[in-house]
C-alpha cells in the first residue's frame, strides 16, 4: 500500500457526517433561534442607542462576530467531541488498529467537524441578511477567513478532545477560556471602543485579530492590520497541527 | 515464514508493571493458536502490541513480515481484532458501523460481502438497527462482523466467547472453521479451555507474562493427558484386596468404587491383567467407567508448576 488511505478518511469523514445529519434539525434549528435572539436583543436594544460603529450600523457591524462566535463554539465542540466520544466509548481501537496514520485521522475528523461548523457559519449568515442589510466588499477574503477559522479551532477542539479524561475536562477549556477569548475579542463591539488601557490588553487575545479580519472582509474597518489577522491565524493552525502530530508521535493518552 | 511473530517482545507499563516478559512466538498461515492463561496473563496485551494498541517496550513483532511498528501500514491491512470488550458506537446502524470498519482498512465499498458477513453472524435483519438496540450476543456478534469486514488474513479474537449464548458459540466455531478452510490465521485468546480443545491446532499457555508451552493440541492432550478408569464394586470392600496389590489402586466413595490411573500412551495399560485378577479376588463389577484428562486438568497443573517454581 502507498499514498494515503483517502478510504479510511472518507469513511471517517462520512461517519462524522451522518452523525451530525441525525440531528440536522438540532444543528439547523438552535443557531438560526439563538442568531435570531441576538439580533432581537443586540440589534433592537442596544442598536436603538448606538446607531452606527465606523460608519456601518451597529445591527450589520455585529454580523462577522456573530458568526465568529458560533463558527468557533461550533467547531471546537464538534471536533473534540467527535474524537473524545471513541475514546469515552472505547471505539477507538479499531482507528488504532486500523492501517491510518495521524494526518489522515485528522483529516477526517477534523475535516467533519470544521464541515459542520462552516454550514452552521452559512447558516447565521443567511439568517442575518433577513433582519439587516449586509455587504461584503472583500469576499474571497470572507471565504478564507471563514475556512481558516473552522479549520484551526476545529484543530483546537481536536487536541482538546485528545487531552480530556472525562467531560467535565471536555467542557472546561471552551468554557473559561474560548467563550469569554470570544466575547472579549470584540464580538459586539470595536476595540477602539475600549479605554485605551484595555486596548492594549486586547491585543493580546487571539480572537480579537480574527473578528477584526473578518469584519474587514465584510466593511473594510479593521482594529488591527489585516495581514496581521491572516499571520495570526496561519500561525495559530501549525501550531495546532504541531501538537496533533506530537501527541501521535508519542502516543499521549492514545496508546499505552 | 510465520504469518506472526514475536521475538523477545517486553511490555513494561508506565505504572511499572511487567505484562509481557520476552515473548517468543511464531504462528503459522492458516492455523489456529488458542492462548490460554488467566485473567491478567498477558493475554491481551499480547495481542494490543501485535494490533498496534499498545506500543512493545523492546523486541520485535511481524505479521505478514512486515514489522508492525516501522511498517504498520502493511502490517495492520491484514489484521481484524475482535476485542474482549464491547466497544461499539450505540447510535449507530448495524450496517453502518460494518461499512465503516471495511473503510477505515482502505478497502473499497462491497456491499455483496457485507451482505455476506452480516446474513452469517444473523445479523442482515438487524442492519437498519441502532447498536444500542441490541442484546449482548449480537452486539458481539457485531464486533465479529467489522472485525471480518475488511478480510483479514489474520485474526485475532479475544476472548470472543466470554458471557456468549450457546448458539453463538457454536456460530463463532463453525466461522473459524471456515476462514481456517480460506487460510486465514487465527488466534483466540480464552479461559474456557472446552474453546481451545474445539477448534485450536496449537495451543499455548501463558502466565505471568510468559509462554510456557506452545504445542500440537493432539500431541500436548496424549503427552500429558491420563486417563483413569473407575470400577464400580456390587459390595463395597474396606480395603484394597491383598491380591490386587501389584496394581496402583485407589479406593473410593467408602469401598464402592476401585480408581485405577493409567497412562493412555503406554505400552502396556494393565487393563486386561486388572480385570483378570478382579474376579480372581472375587469381587464382583457392578459398572466400570473412564474418564479421560481435559486440557484444564493439565493446564491448571502446568500454572500451578510455574506457581510453585516461584
Amino acid at each position: 500500500m502507498s499514498g494515503m488511505n483517502w478510504r479510511g478518511i472518507w469513511a471517517i469523514y462520512k461517519f462524522e457526517m451522518m452523525r451530525f445529519f441525525r440531528t440536522l434539525l438540532q444543528s439547523f434549528v438552535s443557531p438560526v433561534i439563538s442568531t435570531s435572539l441576538y439580533f432581537v436583543v443586540f440589534g433592537t436594544a442596544i442598536g436603538g442607542r448606538i446607531d452606527q460603529v465606523e460608519g456601518v450600523s451597529y445591527g450589520a457591524f455585529i454580523v462577522p462576530g456573530l458568526i465568529m462566535l458560533s463558527v468557533i463554539t461550533q467547531a471546537i465542540s464538534n471536533a473534540s467531541f467527535g474524537i473524545y466520544f471513541p475514546k469515552f466509548i472505547g471505539t477507538i481501537y479499531e482507528l488504532l488498529s486500523a492501517p491510518l496514520n495521524f494526518l489522515e485521522i485528522v483529516i477526517g475528523y477534523v475535516g467533519a467537524a470544521a464541515t459542520k461548523a462552516l454550514f452552521i457559519g452559512v447558516v447565521i449568515l443567511l439568517t442575518a441578511s433577513f433582519f439587516v442589510e449586509i455587504q461584503i466588499l472583500h469576499p474571497l477574503a470572507m471565504v478564507a477567513f471563514l475556512l481558516l477559522t473552522c479549520l484551526s479551532f476545529a484543530l483546537l477542539g481536536f487536541i482538546l478532545g485528545l487531552w480530556a479524561g472525562n467531560f467535565e475536562q471536555l467542557q472546561l477549556v471552551p468554557l473559561l477560556v474560548v467563550t469569554p477569548l470570544v466575547f472579549l475579542g470584540g464580538s459586539f463591539y470595536s476595540i477602539s471602543m475600549l479605554p485605551s488601557a484595555w486596548q492594549t490588553v486586547a491585543l493580546f487575545n487571539p480572537v480579537v485579530y480574527l473578528i477584526s479580519g473578518f469584519r474587514w472582509a465584510f466593511f473594510g474597518i479593521a482594529d488591527v492590520p489585516v495581514g496581521l489577522s491572516l499571520l495570526a491565524i496561519a500561525a495559530f493552525t501549525l501550531l495546532c497541527l504541531g501538537v496533533i502530530w506530537w501527541i501521535f508521535r508519542t502516543g499521549w493518552r492514545l496508546r499505552s | 515464514m510465520a504469518m506472526v511473530e514475536l521475538r523477545q517482545v517486553r511490555k513494561v507499563y508506565d505504572s511499572g508493571f511487567e505484562a509481557l516478559k520476552g515473548v517468543d512466538l511464531a504462528i503459522e498461515k492458516g492455523e489456529i493458536l488458542a492462548l490460554l492463561g488467566p485473567n491478567g496473563a498477558g493475554k491481551t496485551t499480547l495481542i494490543s502490541t501485535v494490533c498496534g494498541l499498545v506500543t512493545p517496550s523492546s523486541g520485535s513483532l511481524t505479521v505478514g513480515g512486515h514489522d508492525v511498528v516501522t511498517a504498520y501500514r502493511a502490517a495492520r491491512s491484514l489484521i481484524g481484532l475482535v476485542p474482549q470488550e464491547i466497544s461499539l458506537e450505540p447510535f449507530e446502524k448495524v450496517g453502518n458501523a460494518v461499512r465503516l470498519s471495511r473503510g477505515l482498512f482502505g478497502k473499497p465499498r462491497n456491499d455483496a460481502l457485507i451482505e455476506e458477513i452480516l446474513r452469517r453472524l444473523s445479523l442482515w435483519d438487524k442492519r437498519d438497527t441502532p447498536i444500542r438496540a441490541l442484546s449482548g450476543g449480537m452486539k458481539r456478534r457485531v464486533l465479529i462482523a467489522k472485525a471480518l469486514s475488511h478480510e483479514p488474513e489474520v485474526l485475532f479474537l479475544d476472548e470472543p466467547t466470554a458471557g456468549v449464548d450457546v448458539e453463538l458459540r457454536r456460530d463463532m466455531w463453525e466461522i473459524v472453521a471456515d476462514l481456517k478452510a480460506r487460510g486465514v490465521t487465527i488466534i483466540l485468546t480464552t479461559h474456557y479451555i472446552e474453546e481451545a480443545e474445539a477448534i485450536a491446532d496449537r495451543i499455548g499457555v501463558i502466565n505471568h507474562g510468559e509462554i510456557l508451552l506452545v504445542e500440537e493440541k493432539a500431541g500436548l492432550m496424549k503427552r500429558l493427558g491420563r486417563k483413569e478408569l473407575r470400577i464400580e464394586l456390587a459390595e463395597p470392600v474396606s480395603a484394597v484386596p491383598e491380591a490386587l496389590s501389584g496394581h496402583s489402586l485407589r479406593l473410593e466413595e467408602e469401598g464402592r468404587v476401585l480408581v485405577y490411573d493409567y497412562d493412555t500412551s503406554a505400552e502396556r495399560t494393565g487393563l486386561a491383567h486388572l480385570m483378570a485378577e478382579l474376579s480372581a479376588a472375587g469381587l464382583s463389577v457392578r459398572d466400570v467407567d473412564t474418564r479421560k484428562s481435559t486440557l484444564e486438568d493439565i493446564f491448571v497443573d502446568l500454572v500451578k508448576q510455574q506457581e510453585g517454581a516461584a
